[in-house]
């Protein structure tokens, strides 16, 4: 493309007159990611995040060695090499081919506790927010008991109760980490509930339902899904100790929390075992928390006038 | 002529502080009322209580012949609309104008959208290359205009107006009040006007209310108080503050 | 009287967006006897960032720049910013719109003007403090001595405009810049205020610049008035004259508000040229 095309594109997409629909909501994103983009970090952070994504979705592809199955006779616990960049775990597995499967598994944690926990938050804090009074009172106090517990704890107990394994470590942290998300969207809705333009919504007739879904719930969900992206980190830790203390993944999964479990024995001697693990939810977590500090410059509420 | 907004004995009182102090008044159809006073005197409060914004703890407000409870329908809001004072907080700060004038055209189920939309724009001067701007790509003037053309846009017959110029300019605040007479005439519409501006209210309304402290000092025709034929002394303090500084 | 107490040459106020850089002020010159001045524009007219400019408080990240901008002979634009501190409030002082946010909200309103005495002049507390009380006064609080414990919450806003104003005089200040000072109130409570400051003023012989939207109330105030529009001076007028104003915008501007006793239906409108602000 040539550089009067480029430009004629961005003057299209900044266009303080846009002709359609379209027009607007596209050069809306534009200003965003212009925000964004100018923060250098974020920008490694978005990397680091769609590097682990093309991991998990090309593991078959890019593992030399199979994730679950070890040569036990010649190859146990063999220290970084040529042929096992991250050496072997005490099965004989290619931890590195391991770390790369494990993606897919803490994709998969990441992205299902996301998509339980924040639209329960963001229904439970608007309505708390928007309704006040009891219903308020009500749902505020379930919120407090839910915060009033230790997260690692309180996931712990519902895995107790549901018993191990990945499925269930997922819907104890989605149990445990909504409650943070309703709290923040009661708060954006308890600043925008008395502006004159939910006023105005409310005097055209809306029902109270139509008022929350369609006005309130898109301003609290920027500050959720910064919210939500600041909490990667800890919610790939949870899961990687819910996996570290036995109750979440089981093995042979190449989840990386059991990774570090089953590495701690050789800790001393074989560290990178565990390290390798370790080193990669990380790298991961820091990847997270860079993307979600990017976000934040870029979707803030408060600067939606910009 | 008929009364289409009657008020009798309003009170409203939010936690224990009384802003409204049994006012009454009648607005009769197609005239523009207005209501003047200064910041705490209940004029604004008035109009809230109307809508169903404010609670009335006591005395009725009839519309249109029928007796308002406590719950306002969706057939009250095609009848009676608002445009707010503060033309920055009115919009929403995410939505297009078209967004935003679709609104009240989905919630009462109106299906000729695009002609309406089109027609309410031209008719508040913006024309249809505002039609997908965001609240902050306009200035106070056009906020205040897409703000009408909302009100508009359900062809109500009466309109509440909360000083709808005051955070304007003075030469914006000009075609604000002329595009307002214009609606006005054009669909025969009833306005309850507020302002704290005495000019204001005697260009724009044929009689008026002056309130103080939640309750009405005096009600007279604009004629008389451009003729200083006033009887409260407070309403001469007003007329006598209208005219600027004088230096004693 | 004729010794000029501020002269503003070519006052430029520049800020950094964006899409590039904005003047907002754009070559604004004057000058100031011990008279009252007003400052006339609408919203963007830069009115606001001029006041500012000469005070020195324009935003870190903008840039002023003048040929000349002189208080009683000190070039404001070359001495250091620590001298810039002393002359505020000593020698300049301002007042802004809401007394609200102008106040600080967890100091008595009487510890506030103390403060603000002391750091200006070494007096004694007990002094500084008949002082207060007898600015109190001055701004015609009736009872001074129950104000002065006061918190600004806790007072109105005439009387919050009038605590700032004792603020602002207690030190004794050349010139007064008052950045809208009344738009907040009430209109009753508005000419009250005005008749404190013009007796204050006239009384010390202070410079006033009175800053606002409204060209008429200024017009009734103010000796002289320096209309902006888009960052320039496009008329310069005696209060007095205003009548025979000859820029159209000076014109639109007095005519398109609603008067009382004239009845203009549709009300004039501006018809803004992009000469004007060329």
């Amino acid at each position: 493309m040539s550089a009067e095309a480029i430009q004629s594109r961005r003057a299209w997409l900044l266009s303080d007159r846009p002709a359609s629909r379209l027009q607007a909501r596209l050069g809306r994103a534009y200003v965003a990611w212009r925000r964004f983009s100018a923060n250098r970090l974020a920008l490694v952070g978005l990397l680091i995040i769609l590097a682990l994504v093309m991991v998990a979705a090309l593991a078959g592809v890019l593992a030399p060695y199979s994730a679950t199955v070890g040569d036990l006779k010649n190859a146990r616990l063999l220290a970084p090499s040529a042929t096992h960049w991250f050496g072997t775990d005490d099965l004989g597995r290619d931890i590195y081919s391991r770390i790369i499967y494990g993606s897919r598994w803490t994709l998969y944690v990441v992205i299902l506790v996301a998509i339980i926990a924040a639209p329960i938050g963001l229904l439970v804090g608007t309505i708390a927010g928007y309704a006040g009074g009891w219903t308020d009172a009500v749902l505020m106090r379930v919120t407090d008991i839910f915060l009033a517990f230790p997260k690692l704890v309180l996931a712990l107990a519902f895995v107790a109760a549901l018993g191990p394994g990945i499925e269930n470590a997922v819907l104890a942290i989605a149990i445990t980490s909504w409650p943070p998300y309703a709290r923040i969207a009661r708060a954006e809705t308890l600043t925008v509930r008395n502006s004159d333009y939910i006023k105005a919504v409310q005097l055209m007739g809306a029902s109270p339902f139509r008022i929350v879904l369609r006005h309130i719930m898109p301003l609290c969900i920027s500050s959720l899904i910064i919210r939500v992206t600041l909490d990667m980190a800890g919610i790939i830790l949870t899961a990687a100790g819910l996996g570290f203390l036995g109750l979440g993944a089981q093995p042979p999964l190449p989840e990386w929390g059991t990774m570090i479990a089953s590495g701690r024995r050789f800790i001393l001697d074989q560290w990178w075992v565990a390290g390798a693990p370790g080193f990669a939810i990380l790298i991961v977590s820091l990847g997270f928390n860079l993307l979600g500090d990017g976000l934040r410059d870029a979707l803030d509420p408060r600067s939606g006038d910009q | 002529m008929t009364a289409v907004i009657a008020i009798e004995g309003l009170e409203v009182v939010f936690d224990r502080f009384r802003a409204l102090k049994g006012v009454s008044l009648e607005v009769r159809e197609g005239e523009s009322y207005g209501l003047v006073g200064e910041s705490g005197s209940g004029k604004s409060t008035l109009l809230r209580a109307i809508t169903g914004l404010a609670p009335v703890s006591s005395g009725t407000i009839t519309v249109n012949g029928k007796r308002l409870g406590k719950t306002r329908d969706k057939a009250f809001y095609r009848e009676v609309q608002m445009v707010f004072q503060d033309p920055y907080g009115s919009l929403h700060p995410r939505q297009t104008v078209d967004r935003l004038l679709q609104e009240p055209l989905a919630i009462h189920g109106i299906a000729d959208g695009e002609k309406r939309i089109e027609r309410a724009l031209d008719e508040v001067g913006l024309g249809k290359g505002f039609r997908f701007r965001y609240a902050h790509q306009l200035s106070g003037g056009q906020r205040q205009r897409v703000a009408i053309a909302r009100a508009l846009i359900l062809e109500p017959s009466i309109l509440l107006l909360d000083e709808p110029t005051s955070a304007l300019d003075a030469s914006v605040q000009a075609e604000v009040l002329n595009l307002l007479e214009e609606v006005r005439r054009r669909r025969k519409l009833t306005f309850l006007m507020v302002s704290h501006d005495l000019a204001i209210i005697t260009h724009m309304c044929e009689r008026l209310m002056v309130m103080q402290n939640g309750e009405a000092v005096e009600t007279l025709t604009a004629s008389q108080l451009i003729g200083h034929r006033v009887s409260a002394d407070y309403t001469r303090n007003l007329l006598r503050a209208s005219e600027g500084f004088v230096r004693v | 009287m004729s010794d000029t107490l501020l002269e503003v040459d070519d006052l430029r106020v520049t800020f950094p967006t964006r899409t590039g850089l904005v003047q907002a002020v754009r070559g604004v010159s004057f000058s100031l006897g011990r008279e009252r001045l007003g400052i006339v524009g609408e919203s963007g007219s830069g009115k606001s960032q001029t006041g500012r400019a000469i005070m020195g408080l324009t935003p870190p990240q903008a840039e002023v720049s003048a040929k000349k901008l002189n208080l009683d002979g000190i070039d404001l634009l070359s001495i250091s910013p620590r001298e810039r501190r002393a002359l505020r409030g000593n020698r300049i002082a301002m007042i802004l719109q809401d007394p609200k946010y102008s106040l600080d909200p967890v100091m008595s309103i009487g510890r506030q003007i103390v403060e603000t005495l002391r750091t200006h002049e070494k007096v004694s507390k007990a002094e500084a403090r008949e002082r207060a009380l007898a600015m109190l006064q001055a701004v015609q609080i009736r009872d001074p001595a129950r104000v002065f414990d006061l918190y600004p919450h806790e007072v109105s806003g005439g009387m919050g405009q009038r605590a700032m104003i004792a603020m602002m005089l207690i030190a004794g200040p050349e010139l007064m810049i008052a950045d809208e000072p009344t738009s907040a109130l009430d209109v009753t409570v508005q000419l009250d205020v005005l008749n404190i400051l013009d007796k204050l003023v006239s009384e010390r012989g202070m410079g006033l610049i009175f800053i606002s939207h409204d060209l008429r109330l200024v017009s009734s105030f103010c000796d002289r008035v320096v209309v902006m529009y888009a960052g320039k001076v496009v008329e310069q007028i005696k209060a007095s004259e205003l009548r025979d104003a000859r820029h159209p915008y000076t014109r639109g501007l007095l005519n398109c508000m609603p008067k009382i006793g004239f009845e203009r239906h549709p009300l004039p409108v501006l018809d803004r040229k992009p000469e004007w602000a060329a």
